[in-house]
């Protein structure tokens, strides 16, 4: 079928969706935000070499540094959330292809998310 | 979308030889892009000697002694000779550039000639740039006002006048545009760099009276937002314009109205 809309309906399309800056925003901040939380991490992973299970529990039972993994699982997971969401809109052809793999980019950052916040919770309490 | 490979049909072959005449000392080789839509044959890549010792400087003087003397079905748009139109935009050496402001000189070896990258081809050198201008008229670049017109004209500081420096020189070539991978992928939702220093020009003119609206109007994940910071916009304009700057301008506009 010929497509015989003007080229600025076509532009126009559905119009503006009005939203954008959200993530925008959320992509720097959580970058901020990702990067003393993951000097933070480094340093405890580095720190930690060598020890056994029961230091690890002991380091994980601390609310700040069981805090600090929170939040790092938190904005580290909504940073790569967003980053994916980006490529996936750059560069996957066809509208239900995309749908598809945003559908699945959101329930791996549900998924990676909540069970890293799970074993961060499950040291912190006591393994 | 992305598309890494040319389609069928759209790969150059090798195409016709034009050798420079005889007596001709001065030779440079111009490998130039063709395609005939009524022909029906694949695109191919012509080779013509030039005798520079009875050409111009620029590559433009290059393509009408060739359309004048050698091969009158070379195809391209030109007009004003001085950079100021934007017509002659094309691939050369690589750059989207425009013919008339690049000298044969500033090109080693031969000099290649494509059009815009990643456009649809009417002919030879001419792109079909009627989604690029449709995309111009979506921003609808003119003044816009609702206050009661005054007796003279809308009155601008000197100071506010000074911000549509780097941003009103635009001439429209689309160099930018087609050097940008987000709009080679996503040209279709994507405005690009030009138009989107085009809609800078008239978010940041103070006389202006729509800003929330052209911002509206821009707030869209494919609209601005496809812009990744890429740079190729900037360092392809043959005018010396940053349309990135332009674009971080507008972002910073789009936050700055919600924090």
């Amino acid at each position: 079928m010929a497509d015989m809309r003007t080229p600025l309906s076509r532009v126009r399309g559905h119009g503006s969706a009005k939203s954008g800056t959200d993530h925008f925003w959320l992509q720097r901040l959580t970058a901020i935000a990702n990067v003393p939380l993951v000097i933070f991490a480094l340093a405890s992973v580095v720190a930690l070499v060598g020890a056994d299970y029961a230091t690890v529990k002991a380091y994980l039972s601390m609310p700040v540094v069981s805090i600090l993994f929170l939040l790092l699982i938190l904005s580290g997971v909504y940073h790569m959330r967003i980053g994916m969401k980006e490529i996936i809109e750059d560069y996957v052809n066809g509208e239900g292809m995309k749908l598809l793999s945003i559908i699945g980019n959101n329930f791996f950052a549900a998924v990676v998310g909540l069970a890293c916040i799970y074993a961060v919770l499950k040291l912190g309490f006591g393994g | 979308m992305v598309e890494l490979a040319l389609p069928k049909g759209s790969k150059p072959t090798k195409g016709k030889k034009h050798a420079a005449p005889a007596d001709a000392k001065n030779l440079r080789t111009f490998k130039v892009y063709r395609y005939d839509p009524d022909g029906g044959a694949d695109p191919s890549i012509d080779e013509y000697q030039v005798d520079m010792d009875s050409c111009g400087p620029m590559v433009l003087d290059a393509l009408i002694k060739i359309k004048n003397e050698t091969d009158p079905t070379l195809t391209f748009r030109r007009s004003c000779r001085e950079g100021i139109c934007g017509s002659c935009a094309m691939n050369i050496d690589g750059t989207n550039t425009l013919a008339c402001t690049k000298g044969i000189d500033e090109v080693k070896g031969e000099v290649k000639i494509y059009p815009l990258p990643h456009m649809d081809v009417v002919k030879d050198l001419v792109p079909d740039l009627t989604n690029f201008y449709a995309q111009h008229a979506s921003i609808e670049p003119w003044l816009q006002t609702t206050s009661v017109q005054p007796e003279k004209e809308w009155k601008q500081s000197t100071e506010d006048r000074e911000k549509l420096d780097g941003l009103y020189e635009c001439i429209l070539c689309a160099c930018c545009s087609t050097s940008c991978p987000s709009y080679w992928w996503n040209g279709d939702r994507y405005l690009g760099p030009a138009v989107l220093l085009q809609a800078y020009r008239w978010l940041i003119d103070s006389r202006d009276e729509a800003t929330g609206e052209r911002l509206d109007n821009l707030e869209d994940p494919f609209r601005l937002y496809r812009c990744h910071t890429i740079m190729n916009c900037a360092k392809a304009c043959p005018k010396g314009l940053s349309p990135a700057k332009a674009i971080a301008e507008i972002k910073r506009m789009m936050v700055e109205r919600r924090v």
